[in-house]
Parts: structure tokens; sequence; C-alpha cells
């Protein structure tokens, strides 16, 4: 049998990229099959996106070989303001603040926008011999059996290869295919993505207001820029989308308050429904989801990438491991060992993004009362304050190797 | 093939026999295999690397090398082995084994020879191999000592001996048969016979008197709490492996 590749990854967003690089590495054969055209992804124009990246996910960059292309225009985030407010009254007496300093590892994270990142993901691509990029195709069809499986592809071509990778997003054609089945809800908010320019510097302190109809993120950017994770409810949301720039920027001036003086809206805006979308496996016979495919999570603590490239680091860790003691790393035994591994972080995760959530996003004043207490707990407890932190830069639970 | 000149029991062969067919079904009655070789695999590969200068990160590492598999079932260690480069020689003196080793092989596109014969037949007819792979077998056998001399005999001067099998006190006779065959129900009952189990002094001495150099000595150490299997440096007092070389 001859095999187009030993590795197809379905999905050339990020997690795809970032899977086929640490396996390249590895010394997989691997193909990518990127729905979209490779240039409506190289666009190099601002366009309001940007990433949190957390400390672990730069340490797996770095591993892989983008971090460099992308360090100039990482922002770190020295600090982290959490604090509870209402529009118009400004933070609650007791607030989060969590200073770089306290662990050793340095910055909790890295601010990227957009554009860098993906850019830097397919130059890393095109340099690497073991990787295969098939642009503006999508795979319509797979076929598992004993020796391999076989995907057909939006071009009419077929391929064959041992392991079939999903990195194709919550709605994951491989997923369904597949016959995964998924449990999720909806959170009745919707997150209003984008950017501002402001007058006073940011210092790299990334600030999260939890608001009663949904947190809302600064998240600093290089310069004088930050990004803007705003959640409210659906409705809210759709209105406050179909205003006009300077009535946007009317409605969100006394959330964001006036500590970094003047703010000015810079590129487009965007809006994401939130919504948890959990695949009830994480793998199939010669099957396996990553990222979004997954574990669709609600982005509130920007965890969705993170959580995403700990798949990818934890799939290439399994796979490598299992190839270098001559198992067949595509055989159901293996899979399994990521699915076991990941399962277990994803469901902390989602319960406490979940949890989070419902206790934040709340007017009650019995429930303020309560995180107001709670936040000066963690704000004085030295021990649960270093977990928090540790937890934001993802450096909690077991870290695959790519990533310590 | 009937093997003759043997110090195989017939009736421990008749109980794999029965087995064959759910070898590779990983939550099967070999479930605990499945989960142990990963771990076998760790040692076995670090070992046979170590001692012929071979980088694993390389695809085929072990490409030149002839390996046999003694007692190699449905094929769980020689599949890896022929996967990384070996050459392989699979040898199970339970025929019924076969035919489910060659299916799977054929099935991972690899070629392997297997054969229904002994160590002691093999040592006799005068082949000779770089590794020999001697897992879970020693406690099977009716006389150890002329079966770990056959093993000598197999190996070329320079060659890797690798032998793993369960240790004789009480804590193994709770584990490995009161808790692995009426327990846990991981295999059936009768798997073992727990006056057959070695210690590891025990062992390094029939290693020794076999003519080889012992060199290595480890444990496997199962976790009820992750549930994993590990390599331990100390702990000995279940499972546990061995190096040893011909010079």
């Amino acid at each position: 049998m001859t095999f187009d590749s030993d590795i197809l990854i379905a999905g050339g967003g990020l997690n795809g990229p970032a899977l086929a690089l640490a396996l390249a590495q590895a010394g997989f054969d691997v193909t990518v099959v990127d729905a979209r055209p490779a240039p409506a992804r190289a666009g190099s124009n601002f366009d309001g996106r940007g990433y949190a990246l957390a400390l672990a996910s730069k340490r797996l960059l770095a591993a892989i070989g983008v971090w460099d292309k992308v360090a100039d225009h990482a922002e770190p985030m020295r600090d982290i303001k959490v604090s509870d407010g209402r529009a118009g009254e400004g933070p609650s007496p007791f607030f989060l603040h969590f200073d770089h300093t306290e662990i050793e590892e340095g910055p909790m994270g890295f601010m990227l926008e957009d554009r860098f990142l993906y850019r830097a993901f397919l130059e890393a691509m095109e340099a690497e011999p073991r990787i295969t990029l098939i642009s503006g195709t999508s795979v319509t069809d797979q076929t598992v059996d004993v020796g391999g499986v076989t995907t057909t592809l939006s071009d009419g071509g077929t391929h064959l290869a041992k392991l079939l990778v999903g990195c194709d997003g919550r709605q994951t054609g491989v997923g369904k295919r597949a016959g995964i089945k998924r449990t999720g809800w909806g959170y009745g908010q919707t997150a209003l993505v984008c950017a501002i320019t402001h007058e006073l510097p940011h210092n790299g302190v990334a600030h999260q207001f939890f608001m009663p109809p949904g947190p809302l993120a600064i998240l600093p950017l290089p310069g004088n820029m930050c990004s803007i994770v705003w959640s409210e409810t659906d409705d809210n949301a759709a209105a406050i989308h179909a205003l006009s720039d300077e009535d946007y920027m009317a409605v969100l001036r006394p959330r964001f308050g006036d500590f970094l003086g003047e703010i000015a809206l810079t590129g487009n805006r965007f809006t994401y429904p939130l919504s948890l979308s959990v695949a009830n496996e994480f793998v199939d016979e010669r099957v396996a989801l990553v990222g979004d495919a997954a574990h669709g999570m609600h982005p509130i603590a920007g965890q969705g990438l993170n959580a995403g490239l700990r798949d990818v680091a934890a799939l290439a860790q399994v796979l490598t491991e299992a190839q270098q003691r001559g198992e067949d790393f595509a055989s159901e035994l293996v899979l399994a060992r990521y699915q076991e591994w990941r399962r277990f972080d994803t469901a902390t995760l989602v319960a406490a993004t979940d949890l989070t959530n419902k206790l934040f996003s709340n007017d009650n004043p019995l429930l303020r009362a309560a995180r107001d207490v709670g936040m000066g707990l963690v704000g004085a407890v030295p021990g649960l304050h270093r977990t928090f932190m540790r937890e934001a830069a993802g450096l909690n639970g077991e870290l695959p190797k790519l990533m310590r | 093939m009937q093997a003759t000149n043997t110090t195989v029991d017939p009736a421990e062969v008749a109980k794999f026999e029965a087995m064959a067919a759910e070898w590779w079904d990983p939550n099967g009655k070999f479930k605990p295999l499945h989960m142990l070789n990963p771990c076998r695999l760790d040692y076995i590969t670090t070992q046979i690397a170590a001692e012929f200068n071979r980088d694993l990160t390389e695809a085929r590492p072990f490409e030149g090398l002839r390996l046999l598999d003694i007692g190699c079932g449905g094929g769980l260690l020689s599949e890896p082995m022929a996967r990384l480069g070996a050459d392989v020689v699979g040898a199970d003196a339970a025929g019924g084994n076969l035919p489910v080793a060659r299916i799977h092989a054929e099935q991972s596109s690899l070629e392997i020879d297997y054969r229904h014969t002994t160590a002691e037949a093999m040592a006799e007819a005068g082949e000779q191999f770089d590794v020999v792979l001697n897992m879970e077998v020693v406690e099977h056998v009716a006389d150890p000592l002329s079966y770990m001399t056959a093993c000598q005999q197999l190996l070329k001067p320079g060659g890797l001996h690798i032998c793993s099998t369960i240790n004789r006190n009480p804590k193994s006779f709770a584990v490995a048969i009161i808790g692995a065959e009426y327990v846990m129900r991981w295999l059936p009952k009768g798997t073992h016979e727990w006056h057959k189990f070695i210690t590891p002094d025990e062992l390094f001495g029939l290693i020794e008197q076999s003519g080889l150099t012992p060199v290595d000595r480890k444990g496997f150490v199962f976790n009820p709490i992750s549930w994993q299997w590990s390599i331990s440096d100390r702990d000995l007092s279940v499972n546990y492996v061995t190096a040893s070389t011909k010079t």
C-alpha cells in the first residue's frame, strides 16, 4: 500500500498548521487541506482581530519555529487586572491584580494580531519539505478501512493517509462523517470584537471587567492600541453591531472608562455568538479531532486558541512517542491516549469557564457581594493567586513536552 | 509442525492457543498486555538503541539488526520491532497464535517471519540474532536454565538479551494472581502459577549460568490511580525486566 502522506489534516486555520509543523518536525509526512485560498489568509492589513497567547502556547510556537517570525509584533501581557463593575460605576473596591513578577516564568502571555500569526504559519509550512499545503480545497468524504483512511477532496482527487485529523472548527465535517455526536448549549450572549487606539500607554496591562451583560476584555496590542472583546446579550449585541462606528463607540466608552484617555475605533468590527460545543468523542477509528472541532468553548478568557494549541502539543507528543516505539500511531490504542489526556483537561476548563461566566454575568446583589469577597480572598491568599496566574499562563495540568 | 526437543510444558501451550484470536483487540482479553506494551517497548527500544548506537528519532533506526521475539503471541512486540526496521523472526510454541499474527502483519504491511518453533529448536539449528526478546516467557517454561541457555546460544557475540518476568513474593501473589486473574479478571484464571515466578536475583543467577552478562534491571509498576504502567528504577516487586549481553 502506498500512502499519499502519513497524516492528512483537514483545516488550515491555526491549529492545523501548528499540528502540521509539530508533526513534520517529528518526521511525519503531512498534508494540510485548507478550504480557503492561501492569499485570502495572508492579507497583511490590520483587521482588528488578535489572540491572547498563553505562555504555554508561546512555548509551542517557539518549539515549532514560528515564534521568531512573530516575536517583534507580540505585546507581552505583564499584568492582568480583573474587576467587577457596572457601566458608569467604575470597578468595585476589590479587584484582582496578577503581576508577572509573581511567577518565575515571565509574562503570562502575549497579544498577537491574527495577520502576523497566520502569515508566519504559512512561511514556516512553505519552508518545511514534509508538509504539502493544498489551499482552496475541502474534504468532502472519508472512508476508513483496515489499512488507512481515504479522503475525497472537493477538486475530485482522493488521498490515502494513515490518520485523518479534523482541525475544521466546531462545524467539523471530519467529526460528523465519523458519526461523532456533540453536546452543547448557547449562552444567549454574543461577543463584539474590535480594536481601539488610545491616548495613554497601556503598559502591557490586560483588563477584564465583569459586567452584568457579560465580560469586557481589554488586551494590549503593540503601541497605543488594544483589542477589545466585549460580550452582550444576543439582542443587545445585534443592536450595537448595527450602529454606526460613532454610535458604537458612544456605547463602548462608558463601559471602557477613561483610564487610557481618549479612545477611537480602528480596523473592522466582528461579532461571534458565544456557545459551548463539545464532541462526545475526540477520536474514532483513524480519526482525531483538534481545537474547536473537539471543543468549541466560551472565549471568556481567550482560552479557545490556547486549548486548541494544547491539543496540538498533546496529539503531536502521543503520535511521536508511538512512532518512536514502533507502534501503529493511528491505532485505536494510541488515539485513546490522546483522548484521555485532552478530555480531562477540557472538561475542567469548560466547567470553570462556564461557572465563571454564570457567576459574573449577573446583577444579583448577593452574587455581586459574594464574588467581591471571593476576589478579595484570591487576592489575599498568595498560593491561590499563583494558581490562578499559572492557569492563565496555561501552566497547570499535565503539560505536553512541546509546552514545557 | 510439532515442536520437539523442548522444555515447553504442553498444558501451558494449550492455554494460550485458546486465547489466540483475542490478541489484537485492545479492549479484549489482552487489554493488560496492551496497557503494559508502551512501557515494554520504551524499555526495549532504549536498550537496543544504547547497545547498538542507534538514534530513535530517525526513521527505521533498527535497520540491519536481526531480532528474535520468543513467545511472540499475536505479534505485539514483533510488529513494532519490524516497523522500526529490524529483521524480525517471531517464534511461538503455540501454533494457534501464528495465523492471527500473520494476518495482522499483512494488514499492517509488515514482513515478519513467524515460526511455530521453540528457542531450543532454533538454537539447535544454529540460528543467530543481534537481539533476543524473551518477554513474559520464562515463568511458563518447564526448565528455565536449559531455556535460558538456548537464548544465550541464539545470540551473536555482542548481542543483547532482554528478559521480563514476574517476581515471586507475597505481593506478586496478591497482585499478579489474586488481582489480575480473580479480582480484575484481566487474565483467565490459571494463566500463571505462582511457584514458577522468579525473583530478580534468581533470574540474574540463571542469566549468568547461561553465560550472559547482566547489565540492567528495572521494574514495571502499575499505578491504580492514573491507571498506567511506568518504568521504575527501584520497584521490582511484581513485574520486572532485565537486559544482558553476550561478550
